[in-house]
């Protein structure tokens, strides 16, 4: 009895001391920053860590971005396997002995899908001097009545490789302009503005009135959640006359479903012009590797490249309804990894940061899905995308020349942050947004324009302690 | 996950229920002479010094072993892990011996005599695969070297002449690529996909044995592939594989050195974390191989294609074979046995949290190895078939006994109090 009670004035004696070392030390923070108010944190929030809800995992490093939702079954899980294979197998040129895989091209910019999307990663930008990317092409337009229409004689897309015997629509290169920038507090930075140059085109000068637009590929983490996402929770999250007048006005972009033969809200890609999964991976086998499919029975070759090549098919079409399937499954249920360090102070600091300065209302921490989507684990479930999938004026600075669908060149969809902070791991760069030009977090945020313009210039009045905070944050998700 | 605290929410309301239920009839105990009463207080007293003995002696005594079966279980992995590594590096290195006895004097004998140098070492290597999977030092983003020993699946025409294409691959590309090194091709690896695979295992194995065109048996490439004036850019092949091979040494080397005792590394992180953050990782790695990696790549794929090309291991022919040195890896993780290591495993310790959930892993592993080894080969020929050919009841009867194993890994996981990428039970 009397250990205990020793045991119990030693607890107190500790607890007390605790305490006032607590006290003292959020005094000293307290008094340093007291204008700024840098001791407020973001309370934790039960579960935030699990960013995608049924579909989180504990997982980091190389394949981070490779695991199954947690929630599959073991039959689901097969089918991911075997929608995993796909995405990572070669196409070859037909005819082939491995039937089932040939029909590549005759155009196209990746045998495969891992080929742009790296272990399901994000795609990295060329550097100068280089020809070759791994994960980013160029979109092509010319000006149309409403939206740019393709262009005459290359297409939607340039295609810088092709089959043997066919010569590739053209190369690009790449141009770096250094843009040098201060902070409020004197810190200096330096962005990097690309340029491109489209070089060596095989069927005749691309002429003068050509659109051009780099995107990078994405990560594929969490694509059926987004999916997901009840139609009437993002028509409630837009705002396109910006009628509470915060400056934010995001719109929905209503584009044509293959599939569906309606209109649907774009959802994927950097202008949200593909509403499902499925459309968006059947437009990439079709545009991106030369693959047809149900939803593509036609090669992505003009009229006038067409009298000017000679190329067999692999079957019509070269991938069957149920490998679509397959990838599309695949890439609806890939997990999304649970965020590191939540309860760290800085990270938590970083959060109300996060919230302060206007982030949120376009990056929403958290959504619910709804009661229809066809993963039955997916449906009524809380997430945390950082997304709200709508069209956001990101202004000139940002701005390419391409009208993608009903979208300005100004115009971008919010991307969902979920898994920024493992583009290390798993594809070794951190190069972000649309065209990869931001060359870490940071970066990122100070090329927001527009509607993020705001926000923008708050981030660049923060203390270096707030700015490095928010990044921490940032990191963790 | 529900289930389960819905269970021990109902146990707890069982024996709240059962007390209030025995509180009455302690209030009437009958006080009918002294002795009754000093009985009781005798049994009070001797209850007392028992209820003292239980909370304070014995829990913090279990609390110590229990921690203390952590630590041995943790630290005998380190020991299977290091033994695994150093003993597959050997088998490269013969591996490498074999192969330059080849290129020095090409016949069939040199040749086939490679070959089982690499089927030999393939099995080693096989076994080591339980340790993937938590970003140890076969795949951590620093320095990981897995993508360059294991990566698969591979397209042969990135790296040689196919049937079809004789012009394929970086071999017979002497313009794009004048010298074959280790450097080059290390960067070639899985540049433009995941399925260009220039190095590791699989690519030697294409080297050695070729495409594999026959269904009774596997690539019959022939030593003349090697023979300068006789195979079509022979010197190049020749380097190409020397290279290849070198590499597979230099990459083992450097993860046997990571599960070194006695070093400052990644062993010595390993074994001084608090021991729960090892358990997870070995149980990680565990349950990955067996569910995503053996059950789902290596068998759901080709069992569902029935292609060939989905094959692991389909130049040698010698897939059905990995699954039972996979599984063999497993296996000695959890009764922390193998690689001439004889330790404490994972078993003794599951014994002591959920004795249950040890009887059915024990069952299970013991089946899944049963069933691995049901498996005919070649397994180019098992895939085929419709769904009651003996060789796809045996592929599917695998899946399912693996997925069994991977679930009570994951209610191990639970009952030793974290969680792990798969959920335990649907």
């Amino acid at each position: 009895m009397q250990r205990t009670t020793a045991f119990g004035l030693a607890c107190l004696a500790l607890g007390l001391v605790s305490v006032s070392l607590l006290a003292i030390d959020g005094r000293a923070l307290a008094d340093e920053d007291a204008p700024t108010g840098e001791d407020e944190l973001a309370p934790l929030v039960e579960g935030e860590e699990r960013l995608g809800g049924p579909a989180s995992v504990v997982v980091g490093g190389q394949n981070a971005f490779s695991y199954p939702a947690r929630v599959l079954t073991a039959k689901e899980r097969r089918v991911f396997a075997v929608g995993n294979a796909f995405f990572k197998d070669n196409w070859v040129m037909a005819p082939a002995s491995a039937v089932g895989r040939d029909g590549l091209g005759p155009f196209f910019n990746a045998r495969s899908c891992s080929g742009c999307h790296l272990r399901d990663g994000r795609g990295r930008p060329l550097e100068e001097g280089e020809t070759a990317s791994a994960g980013l092409l160029i979109r092509l337009g010319i000006p149309g009545e409403k939206g740019d229409l393709p262009h005459p004689i290359y297409g939607g897309q340039l295609q810088e490789y092709a089959i043997h015997g066919v010569s590739a629509e053209a190369s690009f290169a790449i141009r770096l302009e250094a843009l040098p920038g201060k902070y409020a507090d004197g810190v200096p930075y330096e962005l990097q503005a690309p340029h491109y140059e489209i070089t060596d085109p095989a069927f005749g000068p691309l002429g003068d009135d050509v659109r051009i637009g780099a995107r990078v590929a994405q990560q594929l983490i969490g694509l059926g959640l987004l999916e997901a996402i009840p139609e009437a929770t993002l028509i409630a999250l837009a705002d396109p006359e910006d009628s509470d007048g915060d400056g934010i006005s995001g719109r929905a972009h209503m584009v044509q479903s293959v599939r569906h033969g309606r209109p649907m809200i774009g959802r994927f890609g950097w202008k949200a012009t593909q509403p499902t999964v499925e459309e968006q991976v059947a437009g990439a086998f079709v545009n991106d590797m030369g693959i047809t499919s149900p939803l593509h029975r036609n090669e992505v070759v003009t009229a006038t490249e067409a009298k000017r090549i000679e190329y067999v098919s692999g079957g019509s079409p070269e991938m069957t309804e149920t490998k679509l399937n397959r990838v599309t499954f695949y890439s609806q249920t890939i997990a999304v990894p649970a965020r590191r360090n939540v309860a760290d102070p800085v990270v938590r600091r970083g959060k109300w940061v996060f919230d302060d300065i206007g982030c949120a209302a376009c990056h929403v921490s958290e959504l619910r899905t709804g009661d229809e989507h066809a993963i039955e684990a997916y449906r009524n479930a809380v997430i945390r995308p950082y997304t709200d999938l709508l069209l956001h004026d990101m202004g000139e600075a940002l701005a390419d020349q391409k009208h993608d669908g009903d979208s300005t060149p100004r115009e971008w969809r919010t991307p969902p942050l979920w898994g920024i902070g493992l583009f290390a791991d798993v594809s070794g760069h951190t190069r972000y947004l649309h065209d990869g030009r931001a060359r870490n977090l940071a970066e990122a945020v100070l090329w927001h324009g527009g509607e993020g313009e705001s926000s923008r210039d708050r981030f660049k009045r923060l203390s270096k302690r707030d700015r490095d905070a928010l990044i921490a944050f940032l990191d963790s998700l | 996950m529900a289930d389960k605290e819905d269970r021990s929410t109902s146990r707890l309301g069982a024996s709240v229920l059962a007390l209030s239920r025995a509180w009455p009839d302690l209030k009437r105990v009958p006080m009918r002479s002294i002795r009754s009463c000093l009985r009781l207080v005798v049994a009070i007293g001797v209850a007392l010094v028992l209820f003292v003995t239980l909370v304070r002696t014995t829990p913090a005594a279990d609390e110590a072993d229990d921690a203390d079966l952590r630590r041995q279980v943790v630290s005998n992995y380190a020991e299977l892990a290091h033994a695994g590594y150093a003993q597959s590096h050997a088998s490269a290195v013969t591996l490498q011996e074999r192969i330059n006895a080849f290129l020095k004097a090409p016949s069939a004998e040199t040749l086939s005599a490679a070959k089982s140098a690499w089927i030999a070492g393939r099995q080693v290597y096989l076994r080591t695969e339980t340790f993937r999977f938590y970003s140890g030092p076969i795949d951590r983003p620093s320095d990981g070297v897995e993508t360059f020993v294991n990566a698969w699946p591979l397209d042969e025409a990135y790296i040689d002449a196919v049937e079809g294409d004789p012009d394929a691959g970086i071999i017979n590309d002497p313009n794009q690529f004048p010298a074959l090194e280790g450097d080059l091709l290390t960067i070639l690896n899985e540049r433009g996909g995941e399925a260009n695979v220039a190095i590791g295992w699989h690519a030697i194995e294409f080297l050695l044995w070729g495409q594999d065109r026959d269904p009774n048996g596997p690539g019959t490439r022939p030593f003349t592939d090697f023979v300068a004036g006789k195979g079509r850019n022979a010197d190049r092949r020749s380097a190409y594989l020397r290279a290849v091979s070198d590499l597979l040494v230099t990459h083992l080397a450097r993860v046997a050195k990571a599960w070194e005792p006695e070093a400052d590394n990644y062993r010595r992180a390993f074994v001084t974390a608090p021991s729960d953050d090892s358990l997870e990782k070995m149980l990680s790695g565990m349950a990955v191989l067996s569910a995503f990696e053996m059950s789902g790549e290596r068998l759901a794929v080709p069992y569902e294609t029935q292609d060939q090309e989905e094959e692991h291991s389909c130049f040698s022919d010698t897939t059905h074979l990995d699954f039972i040195a996979n599984q063999a890896g497993i296996v000695a993780v959890w009764t922390g046995k193998g690689f001439g290591v004889a330790g404490v495993g994972l078993r003794d310790l599951a014994r002591r949290v959920d004795a249950d959930i040890a009887k059915d892993l024990d069952a299970q592993l013991a089946a899944s190895l049963a069933a691995t080894k049901a498996i005919p080969a070649p397994f180019d020929q098992a895939i085929l078939g419709a769904d009651d050919a003996p060789g796809r009841v045996a592929l599917l009867a695998t899946m399912e006994a693996l997925e069994a194993q991977t679930e009570s890994f994951a209610i191990l996981a639970d009952s030793l109090g974290f969680a792990i990428a798969i959920s335990p039970g649907e």
